[in-house]
């Protein structure tokens, strides 16, 4: 047992050193900086930090590293570096290569690890310790999701990178976060009608789906075209996202009576299911009398490159690629320009991860040049039914209701005979943006409300 | 039987300091300085040191004193985190009954889980506890998807009921404790330091603090002496007529209590709850902290625990052009050659780099941190011995008999 024992003069040194650590914080009294602009990380020297919150490991690495050479790239253009890619064509002519409102932009990243737990604490990091006042990025709508929530709470705007579900801006939008890429209702707007007539009305679909988020409403979207195609479903099996063998999932396909398998997985898993799928034979294979086909919802020209040859003729969904100028013409001016920069340094063409990310940043350095303010609130307003043109997607529409963007969707397939490797996908058509929209109620957007936006401090 | 003595008082008192003076010790470097990147003091980071030491304290008191090696702490610590969030839901925002909760679920499933794997020892133990976290996982992560949200993770929503709290208008509600914002933090500005106190931080400090004086207590208790014991000679123990069950089961769901406690806070800190909270590689995790801090020990498993979050968080964000502005004053060549020769071990790669240490430490310091310090000690009192005791030097020169 310690005895303890008090002596007048020991309680008065303590009572002294007490009262001098508490008036301590009292002697500087620094305002934070915070509340001496009424919002969370309001930037006050003469740069500006955003954060870049990407997957570095994991089954979503390779879209993650390349839209971290879209930050970088986006940060060079706003700073006045480089040829200033789609600065040139984008149709809001504010920036002017002088950072944002007069401040040189820098930027801090961070490793999701596709994962939301590793993803919100790696952008608390960003808005805590590195003071950044917008975070971006995220290949996963799990991931998305929750750092979309994270920054409704600390309040800063948060303007997503690929992400694909529904419920991004669904059920679970919030008031501070943006999307700019396309979401599965349009990926199943867009493919109805090339399905129809690739592979006709009479078909019966087996689906591996993602088991989270984002698989589940890629799955419903797709189930629901298809359906009203009429064709019928047969199975749908969820599959772990940490998956790297699909062998298993894809055995009972033949035998299940299915004539069309749907692989509704992204990245790493697409490449692994889809290399299982092949060894399977399943593209060789007959079922109920016709061809047994295979469809990919999303597409990337990633996961072309790492699927190889397997990927010929099978057709999906994108938000952008990078030859649709080219093809298709002028009406997705801002292609080329971002292309040619992004290939002058980095030696091959972007992904349509890289694209969403390059234009999301600009997007949001002109919203707070337009706004006149960093304040998330003002940003947000600058932000909600804006409508812009030169960013490769045709006009678009940043709709204030959900922010969601709308522009047109491309439905692409495998090319049969590629001729180079960034050459792996052929563009089948653009599908008008009237198309793919949809009204903000939407049954499988229903649930969820933006709230209030939030300045944080 | 040791008691509680002067020399734990002391020990407490000083982990007591550091606790309070974390938000300046971990942050030496001037804000604007490029060493501001290795600055720890922000309240994420600082609440998971304190947060991921109760999970080691309690893992600890398993594995340190029993020796039985559980590879799935990392279940009770994910169920801690559901029960909380659940309770965020449901209940009211306070952080209260979200703890509370959490350390019960994470009691009741270690004894689950306990009274099962508990029947083997050895390697044996390890698997079964293995295979019950990498099952609770799996439910988590999609069997039980409309209790955890399976991948996403479970979150708060406008629409939850929160039976306690006024309804929610416009932005989502904060956790806090009777009033007091989890989240709020106060800046404090000394010449070029920042240094950032918050209040979710302070509440998991003391709450560390009361798991760290009860882990002394049962380390100095009779309880503690039986559970050394099942460590140095089970056999001999039941020979003797012991049934040590009951005792390592007890062990078995204390550490389970503490596990869900930190799930809990992990979950009050910021409300969201993921499947890979409970993944084997969380289970590894504290098991290296354990290991790297020293096992046994009262203060190393938290100092592992520090160690391995700095790593985590830190090293995994200098990037590439972090490198090149700290070499950018040597010439180019130089610059690319260093920035390519230690790229490899920041950023991504910082899992390599605390490999490399973790290996060290067990190959030179098996007691781990906690070891390291001893030596130091041992030698600068060895010096100080030498230098000042003419007495003590000429004793040393005397032969061996």
């Amino acid at each position: 047992m310690t005895k303890a024992t008090f002596t007048r003069r020991g309680l008065l040194r303590t009572g002294a050193a007490t009262g001098a650590g508490l008036a301590m914080p009292t002697i500087f009294t620094g305002a934070s900086w915070a509340q001496g602009q009424g919002f969370t990380n309001a930037p006050t020297g003469d740069t500006v930090t955003l954060g870049f919150n990407v997957p570095q490991t994991g089954p979503y690495a390779d879209e993650g590293a390349d839209e971290l050479r879209a930050f970088e790239l986006a940060v060079e253009h706003l700073n006045g570096e480089g040829d200033g890619g789609m600065l040139q064509t984008f149709s809001e002519k504010n920036l002017d290569g002088t950072g944002i409102m007069g401040k040189r932009v820098a930027f801090v990243t961070g490793d999701t690890q596709t994962k939301s737990d590793a993803a919100r604490a790696s952008a608390r990091s960003m808005i805590e310790k590195d003071g950044a006042i917008m975070i971006s990025g995220g290949s996963s709508s799990g991931v998305a999701v929750a750092v979309q929530g994270l920054c409704q709470e600390a309040g800063v705007i948060f303007m997503s990178g690929l992400t694909h579900s529904n419920d991004t801006t669904g059920k679970d939008k919030k008031a501070n976060g943006f999307r700019h890429f396309f979401n599965a209702y349009q990926s199943g707007a867009a493919m109805g009608p090339v399905l129809e007539s690739l592979y006709g009305t009479d078909r019966r679909a087996y689906h591996l789906t993602a088991d989270y988020t984002w698989g589940w409403t890629t799955q419903e979207s797709m189930q629901a075209v298809t359906e009203d195609l009429g064709w019928e479903t047969v199975n749908n099996v969820l599959t772990p996202l940490a998956a790297t063998d699909f062998s298993s999932y894809i055995a009972p396909v033949l035998n299940s009576g299915a004539d069309v398998l749907f692989l509704n997985h992204y990245g790493g898993n697409m490449v692994n299911s889809l290399t299982n799928a092949v060894q399977f034979g399943l593209k060789e294979a007959q079922a109920n009398g016709k061809q047994f086909e295979i469809v990919v919802p999303l597409y990337s020209e990633l996961m072309a490159r790492g699927a190889g040859r397997n990927i010929a003729g099978i057709p999906g969904s994108q938000n952008w690629d990078w030859k649709l100028e080219n093809e298709l013409g002028s009406r997705y001016v801002g292609t080329n320009a971002f292309t040619q920069s992004f290939g002058t340094k980095y030696g091959f063409p972007p992904s349509q991860a890289a694209h969403t990310c390059y234009v999301q940043t600009l997007l949001y350095a002109d919203a707070v040049q337009r706004a006149g303010s960093f304040n998330p609130c003002a940003v947000a307003e600058a932000l909600e039914d804006f409508e812009f043109d030169g960013m490769g997607n045709g006009p678009t529409l940043y709709r204030g209701a959900d922010h969601q963007c709308f522009k047109d969707v491309v439905v692409t397939r495998g090319k049969e005979n590629p001729e180079n490797e960034f050459d792996l996908v052929e563009i089948i058509e653009a599908t008008p943006t009237e198309q793919v929209t949809y009204e903000p109620d939407h049954p499988m957007f229903a649930g969820g409300a933006l709230g209030e936006c939030n300045p944080g401090a | 039987m040791q008691s509680f003595g002067r020399k734990d008082t002391i020990l407490l008192i000083v982990v007591a300091l550091l606790v309070l003076l974390a938000p300046v010790i971990l942050n030496p470097f001037p804000q604007a300085s490029s060493l501001a990147q290795f600055n720890a003091g922000y309240p994420d980071l600082m609440q998971r040191f304190v947060i991921f030491g109760i999970f080691a304290i309690g893992f600890n008191i398993l594995f340190g004193l029993t020796g039985y090696l559980s590879f799935g702490h990392a279940a009770f610590l994910g169920a801690g985190s559901y029960a909380a969030v659940w309770m965020f839901k449901l209940l009211s925002m306070n952080v209260i009954p979200a703890i509370v909760l959490a350390v019960v679920v994470g009691g009741l499933f270690a004894a689950l889980i306990g009274y099962v794997s508990l029947r083997r020892s050895g390697i044996y133990f390890s698997i079964l506890t293995l295979a019950f976290a990498q099952m609770s996982f799996a439910l988590a992560y999609s069997v039980l998807t409309p209790l955890t949200n399976g991948e996403t993770g479970l979150q708060l929503s406008l629409s939850d009921p929160r039976i306690f709290d006024p309804a929610a208008t416009g932005s989502l509600p904060t956790t806090n404790l009777f009033g007091i914002d989890m989240r709020a933090t106060t800046t404090i500005f000394a010449g070029p330091w920042e240094f950032q106190l918050n209040a979710g931080y302070y509440m998991s400090g003391l709450i560390m603090l009361v798991a760290f004086w009860l882990s002394i207590r049962i380390f100095r208790s009779p309880f503690g002496m039986m559970l050394r014991a099942v460590k140095s000679n089970q056999q001999r123990m039941s020979y003797t007529g012991l049934s040590t069950r009951p005792y390592t089961l007890a062990a078995f769901v204390i550490s389970g209590m503490y596990a869900g406690l930190a799930g809990g806070l992990l979950a009050a800190m910021d409300p969201l709850a993921g499947a890979e909270r409970m993944q084997w590689t969380a289970s590894g995790e504290v098991v290296l902290m354990t290991i790297l801090g020293g096992a046994g020990s009262l203060i190393g498993p938290v100092l592992g625990a520090g160690f391995i979050k700095y790593f985590e968080n830190i090293f995994s964000k200098i990037n590439d052009s972090v490198l090149h502005t700290w070499f950018g004053a040597l010439p180019d060549g130089l610059e690319t050659a260093l920035v390519t020769l230690v790229h490899p071990f920041v950023g991504k790669g910082w899992h390599l780099t605390l490999g490399l240490l973790f290996m060290l430490v067990v190959i030179f310091l098996p007691g781990g941190l906690v070891e390291g310090g001893r030596r130091i000690r041992g030698v600068v009192g060895r010096r100080n011995r030498k230098a000042g005791d003419p007495e003590a030097r000429a004793a040393s020169k005397q032969p061996a008999e």
